[in-house]
């Protein structure tokens, strides 16, 4: 049976979690983001947090990440509080985290190579042959061991997030966080970074966090979701009972169905009353 | 009245809060800058992006103002027969004002636009935020040393744009208008005092402006909207405040080196 879940009652999974958040609240000027926000991501899955766009989903991977302080609650990594860290403790943390930006963000300075290079060399003493050795190794496994001397401006939208994967993995991360990892991807390398992001959790002994609202991509290679709406998580489970919640909101948000309780329009005054209106603004 | 004033009150605060900022911001450039011992490479680096790959403005902007210096000089101390003394005039306009402040004005314009856009591009496209994640503190490994390579280049192109100015005002004086070379060269010599106007002008002078283009070039792309728009309003800011600083300070040390007071 799927696992509903109401913003007060949660029940968790039973092994610990690698992540856990819990009574999390965070806003941004007067706008209220999360509100007692509590989910918690199992060792070696992938788990995907869904929503509507705006929704705060990237937000939470800053947070979970410790860009950006919550207001209230606790976000806690691997037994560890992550705000409450100081700088060193938490650039230590991060070392055994990898971030896929939604951009990629790839140095533009520096070549495929010396991209994936990049955390080796600050974080290592290796040899250089070494690194070079790793630095192959991972441009390989997202197949992309031929382009190391493209620079970034030369790849292709596709390309430049595997690269961005493949310096995401470079220190062997314990977890892997991607922030909208299909976003703007033609079929093929959707399929391709689809493929990657479940192979590449296994074949390492990741966790990985997918942030995304690619339901069909996500909830195929996804063990758990999460779906989160107006600063709540709205429902939980794995992909196949999300698939049959009775939920009117999970069911317009699953099977991307125009009419359902979510609403198209931005909250705004009676359509008659904005159109008779006076005001010239 | 009182949204007049609460508007006012709000300004004036923003103000503060962001020259805290600013502060707060140097402090941590300083702070980073030992990183630099144990990577002097990207030292090297960024002093070629903003020192070598500024010097064609500067060398062509020198040779005009020294020129251009040369012929005024000329046209007013002919008139007294004093054109021997245009070698000195040309020399301390360049070494105590002209020199490091059009040096500085320009390098704004070149070098300090384009650090502001390129922190502000990085901001915008995660590439700070990556390193950060990364563990990669981008205050040693990207902002110190861009400054410390600006600090060092400002001083350097200064000598450069006025030696350069000087020769400029020695072509046109001494080889076009038929003043006599050896006055030029021995009044200079006579009157352009080592520290009180090359230690003041070319180096102090300069390297302060040097920090100030800097420091508001860097901070101004730290503190840019990650959007396209605010990039480019950044990079505004930069090329004006960083003129504004320079103007003003450049009073103060003057009044400080030179002045009566």
């Amino acid at each position: 049976m799927f696992a509903t879940v109401s913003p007060v009652e949660t029940t968790w999974p039973d092994d610990a979690p690698l992540v856990s958040v819990r009574d999390l609240s965070f806003r941004r000027g007067d706008r209220m983001i999360f509100n007692d926000l509590n989910l918690q991501i199992r060792r070696g899955q992938v788990t995907a947090i869904m929503g509507p766009s705006g929704t705060g989903k990237t937000t939470l991977l800053h947070l979970i990440g410790g860009q950006i302080r919550p207001e209230a609650g606790r976000i806690e990594v691997d037994g560890r509080c992550v705000h409450e860290l100081n700088r060193q403790e938490l650039y230590r943390l991060r070392q055994r985290m990898g971030v896929l930006f939604q951009s990629g963000a790839l140095f533009t300075d520096l070549s495929v190579f010396d991209n994936v290079a990049f955390p080796l060399r600050e974080h290592t003493r290796l040899s250089e042959r070494l690194i070079r050795t790793l630095a192959l190794m991972k441009l390989e496994a997202v197949g992309l061991r031929g382009a190391r001397d493209l620079m970034p401006a030369q790849l292709s939208g596709g390309m430049a997030r595997r690269v961005a994967l493949a310096r995401a993995i470079a220190l062997d991360p314990m977890m892997m966080l991607y922030d909208e990892p299909f976003a703007g991807q033609d079929p093929i390398s959707m399929g391709v970074l689809v493929k990657l992001i479940r192979t590449l959790n296994d074949a390492l002994g990741l966790t990985s966090i997918i942030v995304s609202h690619d339901v069909k991509e996500t909830a195929a290679i996804a063990d758990y979701l999460y779906l989160i709406s107006e600063g709540r998580v709205v429902e939980h489970g794995t992909p196949e009972e999300l698939h049959h919640s009775p939920s009117a909101w999970v069911d317009q948000f699953m099977h991307a169905r125009p009419d359902g309780p979510m609403s198209f329009h931005y909250a705004a005054p009676p359509y008659a009353d904005d159109l008779l209106s006076r005001d010239a603004g | 009245m009182i949204a007049i004033l609460t508007g006012l009150g709000r300004w004036v605060l923003g103000k503060l809060a962001r020259l805290g900022r600013a502060n707060l911001f140097l402090l941590s450039l300083l702070g980073a800058l030992t990183f630099l011992f144990k990577r002097p490479s990207l030292l090297i680096r960024q002093l070629y992006a903003v020192g070598v790959l500024s010097l064609p403005i500067i060398l062509v902007s020198g040779l005009f103002v020294g020129m251009v210096l040369g012929l005024q000089g000329y046209a007013n101390l002919v008139d007294f027969g004093a054109t021997a003394s245009l070698g000195t005039v040309v020399a301390l306009s360049l070494i105590r004002e002209l020199g490091p402040v059009l040096t500085a004005l320009l390098y704004a314009g070149r070098a300090g636009s384009a650090l502001t856009a390129e922190i502000g591009l990085m901001k915008a496209t995660e590439q700070l935020a990556s390193m950060q994640m990364m563990a990669v503190d981008p205050f040693p490994r990207v902002l110190a040393p861009r400054f410390l390579a600006g600090c060092l280049a400002v001083p350097i192109l200064t000598g450069i744009f006025t030696a350069v100015g000087i020769l400029g005002g020695y072509f046109v004086a001494v080889m076009q208008l038929g003043v006599d070379g050896g006055a030029f060269w021995a009044q200079m010599q006579a009157k352009v005092l080592l520290f009180e106007d090359i230690v003041n002008g070319v180096i102090i002078k300069s390297f302060v402006f040097g920090v100030l283009a800097n420091w508001i070039a860097l901070f101004e792309g730290y503190e840019a909207l990650p959007t396209s728009e605010g990039v480019s309003l950044a990079t505004t800011r930069t090329v004006v405040i960083t003129s504004l600083a320079i103007l003003g300070w450049d009073f103060l040390l003057t009044a400080l080196m030179f002045g009566v007071w």
